[in-house]
């Protein structure tokens, strides 16, 4: 998914954050997003098979230069895409990042549209961390 | 118990080593050689992020670790050796205490030839990881503990790709 491209409305729609991790979770979490609410095309999902820690972090700076966000989602934090963009945004409070991303992150993210991107991110991923709920063994719902 | 794993990875301290190995193999320290890091604190706030609450990671430079591999080896605890690249491994292994290395991620750089997914080397890395298996030293690639290990002729002919 290009970083400017129409949605599935085909409204013309501006990337406002970057998705990193391993293998294809970034596009797959993104596929989901789009599949869910038609607005994955905020997103720009990184692959990074193959490559060398400054590679990553290479290409995880060209993609933001180039799309001009300044919000990193990244899939673990002992991860190298989480590794990368920490070293991205040493000594900056211009941007963020978020590790430990999951769907219902994306998703509150997606449609804070009228948040500057950094607060939607933070606020997004308190969003993400109360979705995780656990069912069974014991009775009832809890939320983990 | 002593150091488990003697791996060589340029991505240092990432998901597959505290998660694909670091669980299976019950790591509870991970002894970290780099000369870059080891004089960095700000590069040793990174990794050590990057590990759970439950592991310990040690930063050395590669003198500092020749002289105190033996402490950790004897460890009651599992660890993982850890180097970015082959020549600093060369250096501990020649220092002794070393029979086997895990070749973890080398990966793209402008004049590696690629040899495996996650293993890319230039001809004098190839020499030097010869000359570590000439000594005896079991020079295998395996990237996560559910893979095949991949023994360096194998990587090196060509048939492992």
């Amino acid at each position: 998914m290009s970083d400017d491209q129409s949605s599935a409305e085909g409204e013309k729609v501006e990337a406002r954050a970057i998705v990193a991790g391993h293998g294809d979770f970034a596009s797959g979490l993104v596929s989901a997003v789009d599949v869910i609410t038609g607005r994955g095309s905020q997103l720009i999902p990184v692959a990074v098979p193959g490559l060398c820690a400054e590679d990553i972090e290479k290409l995880i700076r060209q993609r933001m230069t180039e799309s001009g966000v300044k919000v990193i989602f990244t899939d673990l934090q002992a991860g190298s895409c989480t590794m990368a963009a920490r070293r991205i945004l040493r000594g900056t409070d211009a941007a963020v990042l978020i590790a430990g991303v999951n769907l219902p992150t994306l998703l509150d993210f997606v449609f804070a549209e009228q948040m500057d991107a950094i607060d939607a991110a933070r606020h997004s991923a308190e969003r993400g961390r109360a979705a995780i709920t656990v069912v069974g063994t014991g009775g009832g719902v809890k939320q983990a | 118990m002593t150091l488990v794993l003697n791996r060589i990875d340029d991505r240092l301290i990432h998901g597959q080593v505290v998660v694909g190995w670091g669980q299976p193999l019950d790591i509870r320290f991970i002894v970290l050689v780099d000369d870059s890091v080891a004089a960095s604190e700000w590069e040793q706030e990174l990794y050590r992020m990057g590990a759970p609450p439950e592991m310990d990671v040690y930063f050395l430079n590669v003198s500092a670790a020749i002289d105190e591999l033996p402490r950790y080896r004897a460890d009651s605890r599992h660890g993982i050796l850890l180097t970015g690249d082959i020549d600093t491994m060369r250096r501990l292994v020649e220092a002794g205490g070393i029979s086997a290395i895990n070749l973890g991620g080398i990966h793209h750089r402008t004049g590696r030839t690629q040899r495996l997914r996650y293993v890319f080397l230039n001809e004098d890395e190839e020499t030097a990881l010869r000359d570590l298996a000439s000594r005896g030293v079991a020079v295998t690639a395996q990237d996560v503990p559910g893979a095949r290990p991949i023994p360096l002729d194998d990587i090196l002919s060509g048939v492992a790709r």
